[in-house]
């Protein structure tokens, strides 16, 4: 598309002999993905690095109780559970780790489906799948915690 | 690059963990034998060696995610990108000598007695 920028000689743009109009680069066509108006993927990047500072402590820490000290893995039983959760300590820790990794998890996920499913049905229903699958986990680990009863028999 | 692919292979292999570790742990709402015939899974051997797996997974991700937060908000953590992969691996390797012993103790005297 040629258009003619060059003043012809002696031809002043005027009114009447106006310049040619340049149409604004980045101009919405029908073909233009979907206005977003929100920063959420700024906020997925800043969590997956927020989240994952905290995970650092809660996760380590905890592979560090349960299957370093302390004999191990040989010591895990509905006891050591139940002299655990007696303590509001351990159980926010266990709720916070639940929560964060689910959620950071969640949303590298995401991020991996977004990646490979070109097909946009695929990537509709993987996502589906995911979220429902992290839904499912936070909740029934969130229901676990707080109704864990020590004396269930 | 690689890095990349293993923090990536890493992240997805710890979330199916972590799905599977809810629904086991969840048993404790069932029974407490439910709940420890469970975790007997957990101490056989065959199971020890996964584990150990997954503290090499965990620790690769950890370290590394670290480094990627260094690289985006330390003004110089991408001219330094290079050394601290070679101080997370020597970090890796040095926690996964470390964790050997108690993590693997319990599959090695299951395996042939203590
Ligand atoms: C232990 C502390 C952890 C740290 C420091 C950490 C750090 C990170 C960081 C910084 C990212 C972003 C990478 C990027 O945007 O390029 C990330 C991605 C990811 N993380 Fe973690 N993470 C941790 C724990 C976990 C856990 C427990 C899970 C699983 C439940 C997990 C699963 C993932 C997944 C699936 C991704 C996406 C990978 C990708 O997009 O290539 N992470 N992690």
């Amino acid at each position: 598309m040629a258009i003619d920028t060059t003043r012809a000689a002696g031809s002043e743009f005027s009114p009447d002999n106006p310049a040619p109009l340049i149409e604004p680069p980045r101009t919405r066509t029908p073909h233009s993905p979907r206005a977003t108006r929100t920063n959420f993927e700024l906020y997925g990047w800043l969590f997956m690095r927020l989240s994952g500072i905290v995970l650092v402590i809660l996760v380590l820490g905890h592979l560090l109780i349960q299957l370093v000290l302390d004999g191990g893995v040989s010591k895990i039983s509905f006891a050591f559970v139940a002299g655990r959760w007696a303590s509001p300590f351990w159980q926010v820790w266990d709720l916070a780790m639940l929560w964060l990794a689910m959620l950071h998890g969640g949303n590298g996920l995401r991020t991996i489906i977004n990646d490979y499913a070109q097909n946009d049905d695929t990537r509709f229903w993987l996502k589906a799948l995911l979220y429902t699958a992290t839904v499912f986990t936070v909740l029934l680990g969130t229901l676990v915690i707080f109704t864990f009863d020590p004396n269930i028999r | 690059m690689w890095s990349w692919v293993a923090h990536r292979v890493t992240g997805v292999l710890i979330f199916f963990f972590l799905f599977v570790h809810v629904l086991d742990t969840a048993l404790v709402r069932v029974s407490p034998e439910a709940y420890d015939d469970a975790i007997d899974l957990y101490k056989s051997p065959l199971v020890g060696f996964m584990e150990y797996g997954l503290v090499a997974a965990v620790l690769f991700h950890a370290l590394n995610g670290l480094r990627v937060v260094a690289v985006d908000f330390w003004q110089r953590g991408a001219r330094y990108q290079r050394q601290m992969l070679w101080v997370a691996v020597g970090l890796w390797a040095l926690l996964m000598a470390g964790a050997a012993y108690p993590v693997l103790n319990h599959a090695f005297r299951e395996l042939f007695g203590s």
